[in-house]
């Protein structure tokens, strides 16, 4: 069994408190998991500021190169994690068993992470737009265009809340530490496992240890980081969303209810969409804010759905380590039947239709876990509740509205597919400020450029861009030319 | 320290256990007959199926009493739980949290300043000096704590300042998921004890609930001061946080190390308006600072008892329920199952009776239970 200490800015502390980490399947003890309580989050944040000093100590290029290191080791490195040696099969089946994650989703989830460590100098170009990086290092710089620019650092840490039990969210704050800025997180409770690898592997890599803190512990602990970071990310329910709605402090990542719009112009070919559709819905087993949740379109609704039934419904559960395995369990207890017990209630609605209902039972339940099995659900209207429901689990309501309509009845959504060809609605839907990612054509929701923004701009949400004036002789100014 | 084989110790807890059964037999005498007891008791006597007053002769009989429900503590009239001895007595009456409806409540005539002369007792002089001013950092309105605290004070000779705190609005805050207001409301009681410590009133003891006392050590330290330079040399706090971990980081950050190097002792207590204050054992990194309550013994017993039934005591060393027992002339409770769990601890040479460590909240009531500021 592996030990993980608290590391406070890079230093493990032995907590006398510890949680234990077991395999969903056989209860097995996996890891042991030092603790720590708010205040000591709190006290140390306040020397945060040299997190950021021992990291300016070198050059965004040089940890960008250093972060390129660090992938190679994240990816095929036997690292010291905690008390001990861990390879990356290791780290594949100590995920796997916690989360109950299928073990090639998480090999997926290495390839993905070590994907934006090593393509970091494209994915900081086109975050900044082409910023000169140095001139984020020092805070100002002058521009290709002559004109002095200031970008300053909001924060000298970004804290972040991880969630529990979601392997696939790591890659939003991995570019931090090339931003010369420090991190301090609270891993998931049961997948600690990323930000450990990730903090060992830029150790190996040559990045000072003291930029990061690893604070496991209970919500108090999340509250220290919320409330003594300048900037944080959080990850949560739509509670969580609303309760830090408008706090430019605090990014908020939520529910995404992603969803894929067929235009009245190429719905009719709706089966050469098929494979996207299912890719969009079953993809990590159906676990991400990318996954679609709603299939809107105006007609052929109901073979639309009978289509994804046949493909989705007979998906079983299968052990984690096949590699054909496509869902993951739910690994709290009582989780899956309760989520059952919602879906059923949802679907007692008039115009609401079970779809996957022949293919056998959703809920398949184990001494320890259980599985939803997908679920495909047609409403013949966007006004029923279950339209606007996103489970962890390959869930998607196929839902019948004219196109008219689609922009205004999706809500919020974090990845739009629009596959239309139709000039003036794709202006619409650009237009549109509730979809976060629009993907034009037949792009499965799931499948991120990196080179985007994810869900906010994170050189928007630790710089501001301000101005800063120097005297016309200013010995300074030698310097930024 | 000393075991329980040591012949002495044995003596002493046999002697304690004499003590424990002679005390029930008085209070349950005292509870019952119809000159001295209260209402309640009196009126449920009539439906149990045995005679206290004869057939209740030592503690392991109270076991024929059937389990207390703390339904009976809710709603009024509270006179009910006024024993007749008492009729004409000053009387307070103090409530529990209040967190979850109408909130228990419990008559007190001077139990409040019994339990707290007895808990006087334990505290080091050095540390907590006779004729030394106290800051009360807890809760205010109608608990126990706030005045029982400030008699403890006046009772070693000082005089208490306290603040307005309301726990209440606290849960509600964190229910509503209102963090910015509890901020703001942990900062107003911060600011509230800052401004008496700093004011000149040379306060050397104090009470603080753990997420205060965490806080007011935080907010000392951003304006580059800390306890001890401000005189405080004694803190004794209570409450379910006060976990091993919780108390190395309080000692070890919070107040700069053990007594003898940061020259402030602090000692960490269980209690309730129920039960009255049970101690802790003196807590030390060599023993990984492990907390073990002793209750005050006999006005109060705290037992340790199995999740699946309660008048099973495990076995020292396993985890249980915490059962309380209070046996005083103002209020008699037998078997009340608290809201914690914990592992019952042998007698020690300072408390020959049974103990409980690493207090917590009851794991099947954790979900439900809001912790507050204390």
């Amino acid at each position: 069994m592996i030990e993980l200490a608290p590391l406070r800015w890079g230093k493990p502390y032995e907590s006398l408190e510890t949680i234990e980490v077991n395999h969903f399947f056989t209860g097995e003890p996996m890891a042991r998991i030092g603790t720590v309580n708010g205040g000591i989050v709190t006290r140390d944040l306040r020397q945060a500021h040299k997190a950021r000093a021992v990291l300016r100590q070198f050059s965004i290029d040089d940890l960008i190169q250093r972060a390129g290191r660090a992938a190679e080791l994240f990816e095929s490195g036997t690292l010291t994690v905690g008390s001990g040696p861990q390879s990356p099969d290791d780290f594949v089946r100590q995920q796997s068993a916690s989360t109950g994650l299928p073990e090639h989703m998480c090999r997926g989830n290495i390839q993905k992470n070590a994907f934006v460590l090593k393509n970091m100098a494209q994915i900081l170009d086109a975050l900044t737009r082409g910023l000169d990086l140095s001139i984020l290092s020092r805070g100002y710089g002058k521009e290709s265009r002559d004109v002095i620019v200031s970008f300053q650092a909001q924060s000298p840490v970004l804290g972040a809340v991880l969630p529990n039990n979601s392997p696939g969210v790591h890659t939003l704050w991995l570019p931090v530490v090339p931003l010369q800025i420090g991190l301090a997180l609270k891993p998931g409770s049961q997948e600690p496992w990323t930000a450990y690898r990730i903090a060992a592997a830029f150790a190996e890599a040559g990045i000072p240890p003291e930029c990061i803190s690893l604070y496991p512990g209970g919500h108090d602990v999340g509250q220290a980081i919320l409330g003594g970071c300048q900037r944080s990310m959080i990850f949560g329910s739509l509670q969580t969303v609303a309760q830090y709605a408008g706090n430019p402090k605090v990014q908020v990542h939520g529910p995404g209810f992603s969803k894929i719009f067929l235009g009245d112009d190429c719905v009719d070919r709706w089966p050469d969409f098929l494979d996207v559709m299912v890719e969009s819905i079953l993809s990590n087993g159906g676990r991400s804010c990318i996954n679609a949740s709603n299939i809107f379109a105006s007609r052929h609704t109901r073979e639309i759905a009978a289509a994804l039934a046949e493909r989705l419904g007979p998906i079983d559960a299968l052990p984690p380590t096949d590699p054909q395995a496509a869902l993951a369990a739910f690994t709290t207890p009582g989780m899956g039947a309760s989520v059952w017990k919602m879906l059923e209630s949802d679907l007692r609605e008039s115009g609401v239709e079970h779809i996957t209902e022949p293919y056998g039972p959703r809920l398949v339940e184990h001494p320890r876990c259980a599985y939803l099995r997908p679920m495909i659900v047609h409403a013949d209207s966007p006004e029923q509740a279950i339209v606007a429901k996103e489970f962890m689990f390959p869930f998607a309501t196929v839902v019948q509205c004219p196109q008219a309509e689609m922009i205004a009845r999706a809500g919020y959504t974090l990845v739009g597919t629009a596959i239309t060809e139709n000039e003036q609605w794709i202006q619409e839907l650009a237009d549109a400020t509730n979809i976060d990612r629009l993907n034009i054509g037949p792009i499965p929701t799931n499948r991120l450029n990196w080179l985007q923004p994810h869900e906010g701009n994170l050189i928007d949400f630790l710089f501001r861009s301000r101005a800063l004036q120097m005297a016309a002789a200013h010995p300074a100014l030698a310097s930024v030319c | 320290m000393t075991t329980i084989t040591d012949n002495a110790l044995q003596a002493r807890i046999e002697a304690a256990q004499r003590q424990l059964d002679e005390h029930t037999y008085e209070i349950v005498q005292w509870h019952f007959h119809e000159s001295t007891g209260c209402p309640f008791w009196l009126e449920k006597k009539r439906s149990l199926k045995f005679d206290p007053l004869t057939e209740i002769r030592c503690f392991e009989d109270l076991q024929k009493f059937p389990p207390f429900e703390d339904d009976w503590l809710r709603g009024g009239p509270v006179e009910r739980w006024r024993p007749r001895a008492y009729a004409n007595r000053p009387t307070f009456v103090f409530e529990t949290g209040g967190t979850t409806g109408i909130p228990k409540s419990r008559v007190v005539i001077e139990d409040h300043r019994i339990d707290y002369e007895l808990f006087s007792d334990t505290l080091p002089d050095q540390y907590f000096p006779r004729n030394s001013n106290w800051l009360m950092l807890g809760p205010s309105g109608p608990r126990r704590l706030r005045l029982a605290v400030e008699h403890l004070c006046q009772y070693r000779g000082g005089i208490c300042f306290c603040i307005d705190l309301d726990p209440r609005w606290v849960i509600k805050l964190i229910k509503k998921g209102w963090m910015e207001h509890l901020e703001a409301y942990k900062q107003h009681c911060i600011d509230q004890a800052i401004t008496i410590l700093t004011a000149g009133h040379q306060i050397k003891c104090m009470f603080a609930t753990p997420k205060l006392l965490d806080a007011l050590c935080l907010s000392l330290e951003a304006r580059g001061t800390n306890l001890r330079e401000l005189g405080v040399t004694g803190i004794f706090s209570g409450g379910t946080e006060f976990t091993p971990q919780w108390t190395r980081y309080c000692v070890e950050e919070l107040l700069g190390g053990p007594p003898e190097e940061s020259g402030i002792y602090m000692t960490p207590t269980y209690g309730n308006t129920l039960m009255g204050l049970a101690c802790s054992k003196p807590i030390s990194a060599a023993d990984k600072y492990k907390i073990t309550y002793y209750a005050p013994q006999p006005r109060a017993v705290t037992e340790v008892v199995s999740f699946d039934d309660p008048r099973q005591i495990v076995g020292f060393g396993q985890t249980g329920r915490v059962k309380l027992t209070t046996l005083t002339k103002e209020f008699f409770v037998p078997g009340f199952l608290e809201r914690d769990e914990g592992e019952r601890e042998e007698p020690c040479e300072l408390y020959p009776w049974p103990g409980v460590s690493g207090v917590r909240p009851f794991h099947q009531l954790a979900e439900s239970t809001t912790v507050g500021v204390y």
